[in-house]
């Protein structure tokens, strides 16, 4: 909301020296939010000026400039240089003198331009900030106006007008009006206000047919509660709007139209009420109110045909609508040049009906916003009252009697309040005569019985329904700096939970180990959805970019996404992590119906809300790409490959405090040979290995691109709270090789898994150390190569001890998988 | 062809002054090391001429056992010292010749990094778990009722409209992207035994185009408490006791009056930034106020009975202004650059 200050000045008593930032202090202090100042940068010497003679002079450029004798003071004539030539002698002109400065911070001097030393500028409208359209130099004459030479023209064209604008939370409906503005500056300044509800005379009307009738109201509310309508005859409606009104409305954000049109808004920026003009010759019959038929279109001001929802209120006359109510009227009984009468309508609709229909059609309007956030309902009558004399002072107008008055009786409900609620919910002790004075003084009646306050909110507040409305409006005006501090103690905590742990031990785990952490946005494209998972997908209904409407199912691709755009920097060795979650269906079916909000919903429907969620498991991914340590001095790079991966996996594994097992597989997106399933027990938790080439190439990833994610919701279930020690055997420990030949295609664990077993209890570790292939050994056969530690608890072991467990391990190893020692 | 050794006093000196003088000639470990066994090993003259002593008469033998023993016993010294020197020049040379550019040395373990904004929900998530409070986490695509209609959201308010908020296909089962983590405050009053005090940081989603200060993917924490008693005195006692730990000991807040649909009175809550760039001054930092009895009522909370606030903040934003960050770009393009600044630290 723009407010000029020499309007709200009207209302309450502004100090003299204010400016926008000034009223805006005070105006924060009450809850209305600093949006910015607007106008007041026009400074003086600025004045009317007659042009007495001009000479034209061809420049060498081409142009042709005038050089000007114009009298800017009685007597005083300065000769001045002007490029524009849309003038005649006897012209009353703006002069910008030097030491004026116009906007933008352009200051006028005396300066030698053309050949002539030039004492000022003749201005234009645009330059004054008065219109966008370069018409060259403003005539006073074309407004209407002589003016004495010498007149401050700032003055008299309203240009030293500035303005202040606040945001108005939507609980404020009252405060889109310059009275709701001047009361909260009373209430944040002290300073009087006046209202101008009361302050105009008004006006009623008969003879119009009105019928007002709802078939489909939204949550039993009526559409409309009150319609008031009240001719004018006689009007010129191609009269000027005055300069003061054009200028007000500009510095309130509105162009200027037409004389009818100018004042109704004039008056809805003036008293909050929305008001429409229609043209009462192009009116067929008399007037209803309804809700639009199947069917039904509309045109609009704005010349776009709109097809009607049973749901829209419409203001109609006997041939069908001619505006949809509290939004926009319609283009058949649009006020125009010709009009001679015009019927002005001042009505009370449903917040909630003008909100919907507004939102349908996409037409925000500044009426549409004040009645979703609600309209003093008493104001109606003053504000088409109001709209009306000033059709007869500016537009000749005459009330010719008749109008139309239909009102809804609507009770208003006191709310019941203890005199110390406000300081039980605010914590600090408000006196009663301090809790009273400040409803009193915010409009609201207030009878007392006892210790209880029976308090009826004024009509311009309909946001004020419950008791912490009415704490909160004395803590507001009394002021929040009034409130003390304290700290509350919580009961004894238990600190972060399994979950919350996990993930910050495998995040420092990984980090520490050189990982860096990023977060990707969730959103994918069908393609990218489908790289890792064949789940269903979730879809967006509106997706900022169509293309990626989904909800990621992987972390994997906004890992890849993020590999490119780190190379496309010049990032060449990552190895990046991100934790987060991914979108899967719901267990549950989906509720239609949502429950009300005010109230607990039982538990059968509560765990029907919980299963419509989808399942959004919190997964921990990786992805590594380029080399693991860089080339240095004496050091040959590193090139991630699978093994940083799987070395990762094991890492979280600690973090959790579980041991993994790798089953090969050929996983999904992964390369078909290098990859795996990750598990606890028999659980899988994740997968592990490089990404399969072709889906790196589609993310512009060339070479080995190592990748692994795992579930930290499975693994925290799984894993283990409290951890038991095992025996540290310290005798001396004994160590043996063990190379035993398999088949190629045996996996390594599966042959520590037999050795641990065959080995028996002696066997402290396992350890692979190398896997051989080629001469000597049999195609289709691996060499691979074990070192085995041998330890007691109780004796340091022989040889022969730990050669005969070794010989164990051989001989299970030779019947599970027929091994055979190597030559 | 050698003379036979013959043990005297005069061969056993000269056996002595030959061998001293050898090992005084080795200029190098590597050198008397090589002459060990022949200067005082088995081999060595003088091992030799003690061989000797055995094939003497009895009477003699304790003085050339003296004799020899003596000899040997300088040798030994002598060559020990000797030996120790040496090696000590030695270790010296090879300490020289293993000199390297210390300024020069290559990356051996790889150093990783927090993304700052996580960090940062960590750090605010341990001050709250220092006043006895707990952390809470809820879905990121909730159901409607959970984030708009338990927190006193009218079906019609325009937060609903799909400009501001991202819906699931199809519409009608009324499942979207949290606009606030609010929905979480909601889940912990429904399912936690009171008094609570709870915080919810946690990643939220609004229909934002990405630019240098709006993200369609944000963060933010959120904290509740609902006991018996409670006052605004208590939600800025504990907004000054955060403010304090963010932003050190001459943080302080002020609140200003405003509106949100789940409290009532609302404030939004503004921070002195003493270390602010450009110089000390209030920065807008979140909403807070006292909880709506309407939220209460959604839970099945007797608002006559508790009373809570509640307060919110955005992660990005706080970051923005407590660590200087100006683009929000940095924070979402996953440039690794951005976090390494950072490390662990924020």
């Amino acid at each position: 909301m723009r407010v000029p200050l020499s309007w709200l000045a009207e209302y309450v008593e502004l100090p003299k020296d204010s400016t926008p930032h000034s009223v805006m202090a005070e105006l924060v202090k009450v809850g209305l939010e600093e949006e910015g100042a607007h106008g007041g940068d026009l400074r003086g010497p600025i004045v009317v000026g007659k042009v007495l003679e001009f000479v034209e002079e061809e420049q060498s450029n081409g142009k042709t400039i005038r050089w000007c004798q114009v009298e800017v003071a009685p007597g005083v004539v300065n000769g001045i240089v002007c490029g524009a030539r849309n003038f005649f002698v006897g012209d009353k002109v703006v002069v910008t003198l030097p030491g004026a400065a116009l906007p933008g911070g352009f200051e006028i001097a005396a300066r030698k331009t053309y050949g002539h030393i030039s004492d000022g500028m003749i201005a234009s409208s645009r330059e004054l900030g008065l219109s966008d359209e370069h018409h060259g130099i403003l005539r006073l004459s074309s407004m209407g106006l002589d003016p004495e030479v010498g007149t401050d023209a700032l003055e008299l064209l309203g240009l030293a007008e500035s303005a202040a604008e606040v945001n108005v939370t939507p609980d404020r409906g009252y405060c889109l009006s310059i009275r709701g503005i001047a009361r909260e500056f009373s209430h944040a300044s002290g300073a009087k206000f006046v209202d101008p509800a009361a302050q105009f005379e008004t006006y009623s009307g008969q003879g119009i047919a009105l019928s007002v009738s709802d078939s489909a109201p939204i949550h039993q509310k009526p559409g409309c509660s009150s319609f008031f309508l009240l001719g004018v005859s006689n009007i010129n409606a191609q009269a000027a709007t005055p300069n003061w009104m054009v200028n007000r409305l500009k510095l309130a954000g509105m162009r200027s139209i037409s004389i009818a049109v100018d004042i109704t808004n004039y008056v809805m920026l003036e008293l909050g009420q929305p008001l429409h003009a229609y043209d009462a010759e192009k009116l067929v019959g008399g007037f209803s109110v309804r809700r639009a038929n199947a069917g039904e279109s509309l045109e609009t001001l704005d010349g776009r045909l709109r097809d009607l929802h049973p749901e829209d209120l419409l203001i109609c006359d006997d041939q069908g609508p001619i505006g949809l109510a509290g939004v926009m009227g319609g283009a058949r009984t649009e006020v125009s040049e010709s009009t001679t009468k015009v019927i002005l309508e001042a009505a009370s609709f449903d917040p909630i009906s003008i909100a919907r229909s507004a939102r349908r059609h996409k037409l925000p309007s500044e009426a549409s916003k004040r009645f979703e956030r609600g309209v003093d309902r008493l104001v109606s009558r003053v504000a088409a009252s109001r709209a009306a004399q000033l059709l007869v002072e500016l537009a000749g107008g005459k009330l010719d009697g008749s109008g139309a008055d239909f009102s809804m009786e609507i009770g208003q409900h006191a709310i019941e309040m203890s005199l110390d609620f406000p300081s039980q919910l605010v914590g600090f002790s408000y006196s009663p005569q301090d809790v009273i004075a400040t409803l009193e003084a915010i409009g609201c009646l207030v009878t007392q019985t006892a210790e209880t306050l029976q308090v009826t909110p004024p009509s311009w507040r309909p946001d004020l329904t419950h008791k912490t409305d009415l704490a909160e409006e004395v803590a507001r005006l009394i002021g929040y700096d009034k409130i003390p501090v304290r700290l509350p103690v919580a009961p004894p905590g238990r600190g972060l939970t399994r979950k919350q742990q996990l993930r910050r031990r495998a995040l420092s785990s990984l980090t520490g180990a050189g990982f860096t952490e990023v977060l990707n946005y969730p959103f994918m494209s069908e393609s990218q959805n489908q790289i890792f998972s064949n789940e269903p997908s979730i879809r967006l209904e509106n997706p900022l970019q169509g293309e990626f409407g989904e909800l990621r199912k992987s972390l994997l691709p906004g890992l890849m996404l993020a590999a490119s755009r780190n190379l496309s920097r010049s990032n060449l060795d990552l190895a990046l992590i991100e934790e987060g979650s991914v979108f899967l269906p719901a267990k549950g079916a989906p509720i239609l119906e949502l429950p009300i909000g005010n109230k607990r919903p039982d538990e059968q429907l509560l765990a029907k809300l919980y299963e419509s969620i989808p399942n959004q498991p919190r997964l921990l991914a990786g992805l590594l790409f380029g080399n693991w340590l860089p080339q240095g001095p004496m050091r040959k790079p590193v090139a991630v490959d699978y093994s940083h991966a799987i070395s990762a996996v094991q890492l979280v594994a600690k973090a959790a405090g579980l041991s993994f097992e790798l089953r090969q597989k050929a996983v999904r997106g992964f390369h078909p040979g290098r990859s795996a399933e990750v598990y606890v027990g028999e659980q899988v938790v994740g997968a592990v290995g490089e990404i399969h080439p072709r889906v790196a190439k589609e993310f512009y990833l060339s070479g080995a691109v190592a990748a692994f994610e795992l579930d930290l919701d499975q693994i925290e279930k799984l894993a283990p709270n409290v951890l038991q020690a095992s025996e540290l055997k310290v005798m001396t420990a004994t160590t043996q090789d063990l190379s035993l030949v398999v088949d190629a295609d045996l996996p390594a664990a599966t042959m520590v898994r037999t050795i641990a077993e065959g080995a028996g209890e002696l066997l402290e570790s396992v350890t692979l150390v190398d896997d051989y292939r080629g001469a000597g050994i049999g195609e289709g056969k691996k060499s691979l190569t074990f070192g085995l530690v041998f330890r007691a608890s109780d004796r340091t072991l022989t040889q022969q001890e730990a050669s005969a467990s070794r010989d164990a391990a051989v001989a299970l190893a030779n019947q599970r998988h027929g091994a055979e020692l190597r030559a | 062809m050698r003379v036979p050794l013959e043990l005297n006093q005069q061969t056993v000196a000269k056996a002595l002054a030959e061998a001293l003088a050898e090992v005084n000639a080795a200029d190098s470990f590597a050198q008397l090391k090589a002459l060990k066994s022949t200067l005082v090993g088995e081999s060595s003259t003088l091992s030799k001429l003690n061989a000797l002593i055995k094939d003497l008469p009895a009477d003699q033998k304790a003085e050339a056992g003296k004799l020899v023993g003596s000899a040997r016993a300088e040798l030994n010294a002598v060559f020990t010292r000797r030996e120790s020197e040496l090696e000590a020049i030695a270790l010296d040379q090879q300490l020289e010749a293993e000199k390297v550019d210390m300024t020069a040395a290559p990356v051996s373990i790889r150093q990783g990094a927090r993304h700052p904004l996580s960090l940062l929900m960590d750090q605010i998530s341990d001050v709250f778990v220092g006043m006895g409070w707990e952390i809470a986490d809820g879905p990121e695509l909730e159901n409607e009722w959970f984030n708009f209609d338990a927190l006193n959201f009218h079906p019609d308010h325009p937060a609903r409209a799909m400009q501001d908020t991202f819906f699931v296909s199809p519409v009608e089962n009324h499942l979207l992207l949290r606009t606030h983590t609010s929905p979480v405050q909601v889940r912990s009053i429904l399912e936690r035994e009171l008094p609570l005090y709870v915080l919810c940081p946690g990643r939220v989603f609004r229909t934002d185009e990405l630019d240098a200060t709006h993200t369609p993917v944000f963060h933010q924490v959120e904290g509740i408490a609902v006991d018996k008693g409670l006052t605004m005195a208590d939600l800025k006692g504990t907004l000054e006791h955060f403010a304090r730990v963010m932003f050190g000991p001459e943080a302080k807040i002020r609140l200003r009056p405003s509106f949100f649909p789940f409290t009532e009175p609302s404030a939004e809550l503004d921070v002195w930034h003493a270390a602010a760039k450009g110089g000390p001054r209030w920065v807008e930092w979140g909403g807070c106020g006292m909880v709506n009895p309407n939220v209460l009522l959604a839970a099945g909370i007797d608002p006559e009975v508790y009373s809570g606030f509640a307060f919110g903040m955005g992660i990005e934003r706080t970051l923005m202004f407590r660590n200087g960050v100006r683009d929000m770009h940095d924070m979402v393009e996953a440039d690794v650059r951005f976090s390494a600044q950072f490390g662990s630290v924020i």
